[in-house]
């Protein structure tokens, strides 16, 4: 196990670095000179130049790289063209923002798809399975934009349950700490503000949620239909198990597999793919952040942006993987 | 056996609920305590709008949404009138023009401070000025586009600035400048502490320090601008309210939302489409913004049939715009037949819009030498805007209207950077833009949109035409009113004929807010100020 954890983690090294390659020739891509882009039209010619040398742009790609690369083991992320500050230290509320919301939208989804869809396999072909898996089917197909309007509508205006967008009330705003309002909160022991952070996050995680939840549920389904229909779930059954032990213990242990893929997968989409829940519900995540770097052409921050989304979903799949082995003593790779 | 799962279902499905109808409850009396604050606090008034600044510093940028909150944070020397662009003392109380319309003497308002406590004076104007001037186009874009460039540029309309006394400072110009006044009222120019810029440099843009009705407090990116109350504000009894909060919600409808619920209290850029839900609801009203602005169709005239002007006249005759009015504005539009808005000095009303008519638009099609048409690009503008609510369907009306006289239009859209980079390229064929005036002077609209100077600029239509050019520079340089509106209405007839656009609409922009804010007039240039707003 542990060399096999050392070995997974070793592997992810010339990953990080290979997609650091395509990050940065990706940005370079970007037809025209980033300088020229940056100070528009109007530029005079040594203001482009001064730029091009200021952004090391006028020298070979593999200097640039190997800076870039030397930059981003000491944790310079480089410098947002817009607002002059620092990349890593700007870049991590927009980050927690982004964590807290796909975390509690994981949740939302990873405890209500893997339920639905063991009590579907459960209890096949029942009025339960065919509602669940319709609700999925429609869950994969909504459109967030809607579903998130008509969130608002509903639970916002209509029954005046909950805020319909922002993190938080801006007349009686949050003092951050680490930036993740719900530990922060919680810290400060402000229980009001604790409970305006969770309101604030009901909506959009649950817009979030949905197209999640559906994969998940449905695969939970097919997965555990699966192991269901072997022998040894028969035996047990026949020893005179409970079917609740044998459905959640002996069942879900082995169909869980497939599914931790998924579920890993998918947080790693929620992370760089909330741009429009964010946008509807204007939560000021990463998604937001790029988005409008990418509408001011500032290269630095979108280039940093995507290596740090890259990264966190490289580093949830190794986590996947690590736990494959560590639910299934099976899996022993050589 | 079954029981027992039957059980154990209950038993989860109980505990589910227990925890499902807990939240609920918690949500709900919170909720009623956010409404019990606002009660009280009727003193803030959030302003929900659609992005953030990029910088507070007012010289350095050339975006609504940053100059919309620093119109708060400073003070120009002279200010529009509520509703309109014609001037009003401010920071300056009286000021003279010399026979000869070369140098301005303005008396300052004594007594006034800047935000930090240092005194605004004369030199205070002087080191703004020379600030400005001692800059580029990168770093001051706006100050050389309106005073014809920098320190040492052949075309600077500034000669010198300079403090007569504590109180009283001297602009002298090389050459009249028409539009000078309406220029020196204009956010961008606001007068900046000199002590704070000197002490935050290039972080001035994030600690703004002026004389205006609000103090900056917090800026947290992406979210929200916090403003706060001046106490010691030079209009005697103002500004009314104790704090001032710009927040960003990008989607009109999910800031439509907000409003409806209560988080805010005034939100702009409401669709067109919703006008009615907002007119059926006594708690709130809608204001609307005096139409400064102009929606049109760009044809490049340097590609393909649209360098021929014939084909420029005939698409002008293929588009109805009243249908394009009544389906995407909600009727809140005027159909347009001049690049510049009515309200505007200078506006040529004698000029006769071509009609809709598909047979004429035809008949010159044919003598152009395309009989049966011929392909073409619309490209359609990705994000809505006051003077273009909905670009792509917009562009879908245009593409039928078209479709009728042979012209197949191909709609085609980009990011909105892209687009804008490539049009001012002169990569579009036909192509959706508009404009919303800065200072309510014609030179900002038609020097700045159809000069052949602005070419690569802000002429994406790469039309030029040297008469035009020579009336809309003399235009620039006379102080006589009545000479210079003849110039532009002499000018418009030019435009007309030559059609590089078709221009659409003079849009309305809709704002809505609580029915109690009193004293909020919208701007025709899109900034507010918030001095005399309060709720009743």
């Amino acid at each position: 196990m542990f060399t096999y954890a050392l070995r997974r983690i070793l592997t992810v090294i010339p990953v990080l670095l290979g997609m650091s390659l395509i990050v940065f020739f990706m940005i370079r891509a970007i037809p025209g000179n980033p300088a020229q882009v940056i100070l528009g039209q109007k530029a005079t010619k040594e203001a482009v130049e001064a730029l091009t040398h200021k952004l090391g742009l006028d020298q070979p790609w593999y200097i640039q790289y190997l800076k870039y690369l030397k930059g981003l083991l000491t944790g310079d992320l480089g410098e947002s063209i817009r607002t002059g500050a620092a990349v890593s230290q700007e870049i991590w509320p927009y980050l927690a923002a982004t964590l807290e919301l796909s975390l509690a939208a994981m949740f939302i989804a990873v405890i209500i798809g893997v339920n639905a869809g063991i009590i579907s396999a459960w209890f096949q072909n029942s009025w339960f399975d065919y509602v669940a898996m319709v609700l999925a089917l429609i869950g994969v197909s909504m459109p967030i934009f809607w579903l998130g309007l008509m969130e608002q509508w509903i639970f916002a205006i209509n029954l005046d349950l909950l805020p319909t967008s922002g993190r938080e009330d801006v007349r009686n705003p949050i003092e951050p700490i680490t930036h993740l309002y719900l530990i922060d909160t919680l810290i400060q022991g402000n229980t009001d503000q604790f409970i305006q952070v969770l309101q604030h996050l009901v909506l959009p995680s649950v817009a979030l949620a949905t197209i999640p939840m559906a994969i998940i549920a449905r695969m939970t389904r097919s997965s555990m239909l699966e192991v269901m229909k072997s022998d040894y779930i028969r035996t047990a059954r026949a020893k005179g198990l409970s079917m609740f032990w044998v459905v959640y213990k002996h069942s879900l242990k082995n169909a869980i597999i497939p599914v931790l893929t998924v579920i890993g997968l998918q947080m790693g989409l929620l992370l760089g793919g909330a741009i429009l829940t964010e946008t509807i519900f204007s939560w000021p995540g990463i998604g937001r952040y790029i988005y409008e770097a990418i509408g001011y052409r500032d290269y630095p921050v979108i280039q940093s942006g995507i290596l740090i989304v890259a990264t966190i979903f490289i580093f949830i799949n190794l986590v996947v993987d690590l736990l494959y082995a560590a639910i299934d003593p099976r899996i022993k790779y050589n | 056996m079954k029981k027992k799962w039957l059980l154990a279902m209950l038993v989860f499905l109980l505990a589910l609920s227990t925890a499902l109808a807990g939240c609920g409850k918690s949500e709900e009396t919170s909720g009623e305590k956010n409404n019990d604050q606002e009660k009280s606090a009727q003193s803030t008034l959030v302003y929900g709008r659609g992005g953030d600044s990029v910088s507070l510093d007012p010289a350095v940028v050339t975006d609504g949404e940053s100059l919309k909150v620093t119109k708060n944070i400073f003070d120009t020397l002279l200010d529009y009138n509520d509703g309109d662009t014609s001037i009003q003392p401010a920071l300056a109380t009286e000021w003279e023009i010399s026979p000869d319309g070369l140098t301005y003497t303005f008396k300052l308002r004594q007594g006034v401070k800047f935000h930090d406590g240092t005194d605004f004076n004369a030199e205070a104007v002087v080191f703004n000025f020379e600030r400005w001037a001692n800059g580029n186009a990168d770093t001051f874009p706006y100050y050389g586009s309106m005073f014809g460039g920098y320190k040492n540029d052949e075309s600077h309309v500034i000669k010198e600035v300079k403090a007569v006394d504590e109180y009283t400072v001297q602009f002298v110009l090389k050459r009249p400048q028409a539009p000078f006044l309406k220029n020196i009222a204009m956010t961008p120019f606001a007068i900046a502490s000199p002590a704070a810029i000197e002490k935050y440099g290039d972080k001035f843009g994030e600690n703004p320090v002026g004389t205006g009705p609000f103090v900056f407090k917090e800026w947290k990116r992406n979210e929200r601008i916090v403003l706060e109350k001046n106490e010691n504000y030079w209009l005697e009894g103002y500004p009314k309210l104790k704090q001032l909060i710009f927040v960003s919600i990008p989607d009109n409808s999910a800031r439509l939302n907000a409003l409806l619920k209560g988080e805010i209290d005034l939100m702009e850029d409401l669709n067109p489409a919703d006008l009615k839900q907002i007119e059926g609801n006594k708690d709130f009203k809608i204001f609307k913004r005096p139409s400064m602005n102009v929606g049109y169709v760009g044809l490049t005239a340097t590609r393909g049939p649209l360098k021929n002007k014939l084909v420029r006249q005939a698409l002008n005759h293929a588009v109805d715009k009243q249908a394009i009015i009544d389906a995407f504005y909600a009727g809140q539009a005027e159909p347009a037949k001049n690049p510049l808005p009515p309200s505007i000095p200078g506006y040529n009303d004698e000029i006769q819009d071509y009609p809709f008519d598909l047979e004429k638009a035809k008949q010159l099609l044919a003598e152009a030498g395309y009989p049966n048409g011929f392909e073409m690009e619309l490209w359609a503008m990705p994000v809505p805007r006051p003077y273009m609510p909905d670009g792509q369907k917009v562009a879908e009306a245009i593409q039928a209207n078209f479709e009728k006289i042979g012209v197949k239009a191909k709609i085609v859209t980009y990011e909105w950077a892209t687009y804008l980079d490539k049009a001012a390229k002169g990569e579009a064929d036909a192509f959706l833009l508009g404009w919303t005036g800065d200072n309510g002077d014609a030179d900002n609209f038609l020097y700045a949109l159809l000069d052949k100077d602005s070419i690569g600029s802000n002429n994406y239509t790469y039309y030029s035409n040297d008469e035009l050019h020579k009336i809309l520079v003399e235009a620039q340089t006379i102080s006589d009113e009545n000479k210079r509106i003849e110039l532009y209405k002499k000018a418009q007839e030019i435009i007309k004929e030559d059609a590089p656009w078709i221009p659409l609409v003079h849009s309305t922009p809709l704002l809505a807010g609580k029915a109690n804010i009193e004293g909020f007039n919208p701007h025709p240039t899109g900034s507010d100020k918030f001095t005399k707003v309060e709720f009743k």
